[in-house]
């Protein structure tokens, strides 16, 4: 009582100084981003005479345009906007797909308990934790033998296969809170299995469903190493063609142009994040399902 | 009498564990049979077996005299109710009573007469368009009842309905739950371990231990005839009393001699047609051991004993003393003016008693 007002006092200098610690650390994040946009919008000139943090004297979009349709990835000079569609006919299929499958194994590894199903389980986790590097070889033999080396279908595969030990755990994980006795409720009810599943497991898996796409959204975006491996000049994704456009090395460096491609390669993943964000959050936290 | 559940030497393992041991049960149309038991005892699982949601590993069950082998559990007309009321947590109340109906495609017409029949029935017509979410522990209940009511099955199943649900409203559904067992003329299985739900609701009850069956019979067979002490222990509350005795055969009456505490044995006369046993248990429910014969009744014979606990009940007071070197319970009126102590007459109907072999537990008159 007596020390009401002092101790008021320090919870107000507390809570300055976290907002500062905050801001400090907000800002350290966010300089490169800063950077990174103000040097994109800034003429080539001006970024050889001024300084790296300045804000640009004349705003321009030219580094964009050029890094959309005109910047040169090796010999070709088509900009990043051939595999920016690459990237997304990839992973929106590849997303769609392993998603489904891992909320169908997660399904049936939670609530359909069979024989083997424990082992099966340890097995997808197994496949989370195998380094990318470990698996280039055999699957260039297997997409050689589907004939689908170099080829979108390809890449597709490839990130469906690899991805399906996470979603399957993000499924089951999220199932497994889910009380048996729903299933055999329905069971009683006359539904089968794809029908349960329809009707009853997918529309409460919601925030699950939204976890996994954007995990996987990232996950197969900013993939570099199976991109550059099973792609060919056509098929390249967008990280590898913003590879090529930063790394080439012929004529000036333009710094600008490197910049807005990176930050176009990014926005994607932004966007899902933006979008979906709130369940993300959510999704990671809600573990289970109140009746 | 036409049979609607008929449970033939039912096995069923888990592992190695034997959760139904030799099931066998007849229930026939309009019965409401309680299943009875300890946690863990294998009820739900024998439950489960009926309903087909288990493979049992021998025996045979038959549902309105089908043989139900390889019969899944919606080709085998039985609704179910479950502790946990499982609806479907995304539908709405009225989605999950028609669901089933759906499923099995039902016309529109009849599923709504159905549903329309059933949430009248219950008075849930102001909750159709709720999310479980939205509903209380009743109200879910009865959503979950009005789930299997649509059904209309040959057999219900119910798995501990009402244990989720405060003091109170179980009291309230287990009246509502009798009265549409009388009103649909229903055949009903339901589990509990609730012993006092299950006298008040079954017309039979089968009392379980460990996946054994102790005893199948009556509401009022099963309280006062039990077959052996661990269902004279399980049902009724307070519990019957166990008194340890030694018997000795005098002209051909038994003297039933029990030890009182650093006294002289108490002696009883118990007539009776079998050959009792020198050790025997006497089971003796608290209401027949009392503090007054006043109708004379020559049944009654008193004992002199010490007033150890005075436990006022209400209506009924409960006087607890010791004796064969355990504690016994006697049921003494409100009014009455015993003081915590005092050495009193407790009066004991030894008619009414049971006789327990204390090798084998089971009864022996
Ligand atoms: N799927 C299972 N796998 C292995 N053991 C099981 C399984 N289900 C039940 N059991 C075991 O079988 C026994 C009987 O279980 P059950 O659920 O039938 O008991 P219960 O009588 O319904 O108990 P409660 O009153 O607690 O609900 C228990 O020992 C339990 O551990
Ligand atoms: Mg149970």
């Amino acid at each position: 009582m007596i020390n009401n007002s002092s101790s008021s006092y320090t919870n107000v200098m507390l809570r300055i100084l976290l907002y500062i610690i905050l801001f400090l650390f907000a800002f350290y994040y966010l300089l490169p981003l800063f950077v990174m946009i103000t040097t994109s919008l800034k003429s080539l000139e001006e970024i050889k005479t001024g300084s790296l943090v300045s804000l640009p004297r004349e705003l321009t979009f030219d580094a964009w345009s050029v890094a959309w349709s005109k910047a040169c990835t090796g010999i070709k000079c088509e900009g990043l906007k051939p595999y920016f569609w690459n990237s997304i006919f990839i992973a929106i299929p590849a997303v769609m797909i392993s998603t489904f499958i891992g909320a169908l194994n997660g399904y049936v590894i939670a609530q359909w308990r069979f024989k083997w199903s424990n082992i099966i389980f340890a097995l997808l986790l197994f496949g989370c934790f195998i380094p990318f590097q470990v698996i280039l070889l055999p699957m260039a033999r297997v997409l050689g033998i589907l004939n689908l080396a170099g080829s979108i279908p390809g890449l597709i595969l490839v990130h469906v296969v690899y991805g399906i030990g996470f979603t399957t755990l993000f499924f089951r994980n999220f199932y497994v809170s889910i009380p048996v006795e729903l299933i055999k409720a329905a069971k009683i009810d006359g539904a089968n299995f794809f029908r349960i599943f329809w009707s009853i497991f997918l529309p409460l898996s919601l925030p699950i469903i939204v976890v996994t796409v954007i995990w996987q959204f990232t996950q197969i975006w900013n993939d570099f190493l199976f991109g550059v491996s099973f792609s060919e000049a056509g098929t390249q994704p967008i990280t590898v063609a913003l590879n090529n456009i930063v790394n080439s090395t012929t004529g000036v460096k333009e710094y600008n142009v490197d910049m807005a491609s990176a930050i176009i390669a990014a926005l994607p993943t932004l966007l899902v994040y933006i979008i979906a964000g709130k369940y993300f959050i959510r999704g990671l936290t809600a573990g289970s399902v109140k009746g | 009498m036409n049979s609607v559940l008929n449970i033939r030497n039912v096995n069923k393992k888990f592992g190695k564990v034997n959760v139904l041991n030799d099931i066998n049960i007849n229930l026939n149309k309009g019965e409401f049979l309680v299943l009875v038991g300890p946690s863990g005892c294998g009820k739900s699982t024998l439950l489960n077996c009926i309903a087909g949601l288990e493979k049992i590993d021998s025996g045979d069950i038959h549902i309105d005299e089908k043989n139900m082998i390889n019969i899944e559990p919606k080709d085998r007309d039985i609704a179910m109710v479950f502790q946990s009321y499982a609806l479907y947590p995304t539908m709405t109340v009225e989605k999950n009573i028609t669901f089933g109906m759906k499923v099995r495609g039902l016309d529109k017409e009849t599923q709504k007469n159905k549903l329309q029949e059933v949430v009248k029935q219950l008075q849930i017509e102001n909750l159709l368009n709720r999310k479980p979410s939205q509903l209380s522990g009743g109200q879910r209940q009865r959503v979950a009842m009005g789930r299997a009511l649509v059904r209309d099955p040959k057999l219900f199943l119910f798995d501990e309905p009402l244990s989720n649900l405060d003091a109170k409203l179980r009291v309230e559904m287990r009246t509502e739950i009798k009265k549409l067992h009388y009103d649909l003329n229903a055949s009903m299985v339901y589990v509990t371990h609730d012993q006092i739900e299950a006298m008040t609701l079954a017309t039979k009850i089968v009392v379980m231990k460990d996946g054994v069956i102790q005893q199948i019979g009556s509401p009022f067979q099963i309280y006062n005839t039990p077959a052996n002490i661990f269902v004279a222990d399980f049902m009724g509350s307070p519990s019957m009393n166990l008194i340890k005795a030694t018997t000795t055969k005098n002209k051909g009456q038994y003297l039933i001699e029990i030890n009182k505490n650093k006294k002289k044995p108490a002696i009883l006369k118990y007539n009776c047609k079998e050959n009792l046993p020198k050790e025997i248990i006497i089971g003796i429910r608290p209401e027949n051991i009392i503090e007054k014969n006043s109708s004379k009744d020559k049944n009654f014979q008193a004992i002199k004993s010490d007033v150890k606990v005075i436990e006022p009940a209400g209506s009924d007071t409960f006087i607890v003393t010791d004796l064969g070197g355990s504690e016994v319970t006697a049921r003494f009126h409100s009014e009455s003016e015993v003081t915590l102590g005092s050495e009193i007459d407790f009066h004991f109907n030894l008619s009414k008693a049971s006789i327990f072999d204390p090798k084998t537990g089971n009864r022996l008159n």
